[in-house]
């Protein structure tokens, strides 16, 4: 073991010291991260329950407009991913107009991501009659999961649109240091990561073959 | 804060993401068995996370006691939540019969 390490490792022990290398703020967030990622399982959990449990379980999802349209979601959803990474390298740069843009890219294809799915939402409720108490196959667990699970999931894709709202507005105004943009992140790709796992899972399982 | 990821690395997984989710939809397609299916959906999904979580959330580049400290726990809360799953087809057995 190097001497560096030695005294980074003696320094840690001593208290005082950052024993990950990063600050409060972003460790606050991957502990909400990984707290929120088990709310996700166990829906999709107890999806995966309830499908299992029902014999015939309803594929609703014709390939136009649903399928099409969650993978067009799907394709602005990691878009806007892309747009957020170059917000962060631009802002560790200490470009900010730059940074502005790039968040600004996001918050654009987030608000789209919300837009996108409650026309499929609509869809699905006007012309399949899926509500979240009851639907034609006389299935009522579909509607109750798939709207919850979706539902938790467009909540937390606007919420990040506001989020990244305030960070952009500060960060034009001169506010907010590189490791606020980079928390901002880290939230918006877990909220991608999440939709990576309900896409195949809801959508595609039930797509009408 | 500076590290030697490119714009061009950030590229690169995007268009991976992409290519994955492509798989994904076309599987979605294929007359598989719904244990097979599963399987590569959910892999392709976990594979897709790693991704976004080594390089867009960028835990690839942070000491490896973060990834320690977050993750083997978040893994086997979730495995334990697949304790419930067998007990869907005694559910399913249990219906009376139509």
């Amino acid at each position: 073991m190097s001497d560096a390490k030695v005294a980074t490792m003696a320094s840690v022990w001593e208290g005082g010291g950052s024993p990950y290398a990063i600050g409060s703020k972003k460790f606050g967030m991957w502990l909400f991260i990984i707290s929120d990622a088990l709310t996700f399982s166990a829906l999709l959990v107890a999806y995966t329950y309830l499908r299992l449990a029902t014999p015939d379980w309803p594929k609703p999802f014709h390939f136009v407009p649903s399928v099409v349209f969650s993978s067009i979601m799907t394709f602005v959803l990691l878009s806007s991913s892309l747009t957020m990474v170059m917000a962060v390298h631009n802002m560790a740069r200490g470009n900010r107009k730059a940074t502005v843009g790039w968040l600004l890219a996001t918050i654009v294809c987030g608000a789209a991501f919300c837009g996108l799915h409650l026309i499929e939402w609509i869809n699905l409720i006007r012309h399949e009659k899926v509500t979240f108490f009851s639907n034609p196959w006389n299935v009522p667990q579909f509607g109750a999961t798939f709207f919850s699970l979706t539902g938790l999931h467009m909540t937390h894709v606007a919420i990040g649109v506001i989020y990244l709202s305030i960070i952009a507005f500060a960060v034009g105004r001169g506010k907010f240091s590189y490791e606020d943009v980079e928390v901002s992140g880290l939230y918006w790709h877990f909220v991608d990561l999440v939709w990576m796992f309900i896409f195949p899972l809801v959508y595609l399982l039930s797509a009408r073959p | 804060m500076e590290h030697a990821v490119t714009t061009k690395t950030f590229t690169l997984v995007w268009v991976s993401l992409l290519a994955l989710t492509g798989v994904e939809i076309f599987l979605a397609y294929e007359q598989l068995q719904v244990l097979i299916m599963l399987t590569a959906l959910v892999g392709l999904s976990v594979i897709k996370a790693a991704l976004i979580i080594s390089y867009f959330m960028h835990l690839k580049f942070e000491r490896f006691s973060l990834f320690l400290t977050l993750f083997p726990m978040l893994v086997i809360c979730i495995l334990l939540l697949f304790i419930m799953i067998p007990d869907a087809h005694r559910a399913l057995g249990m219906r009376p019969p139509q």
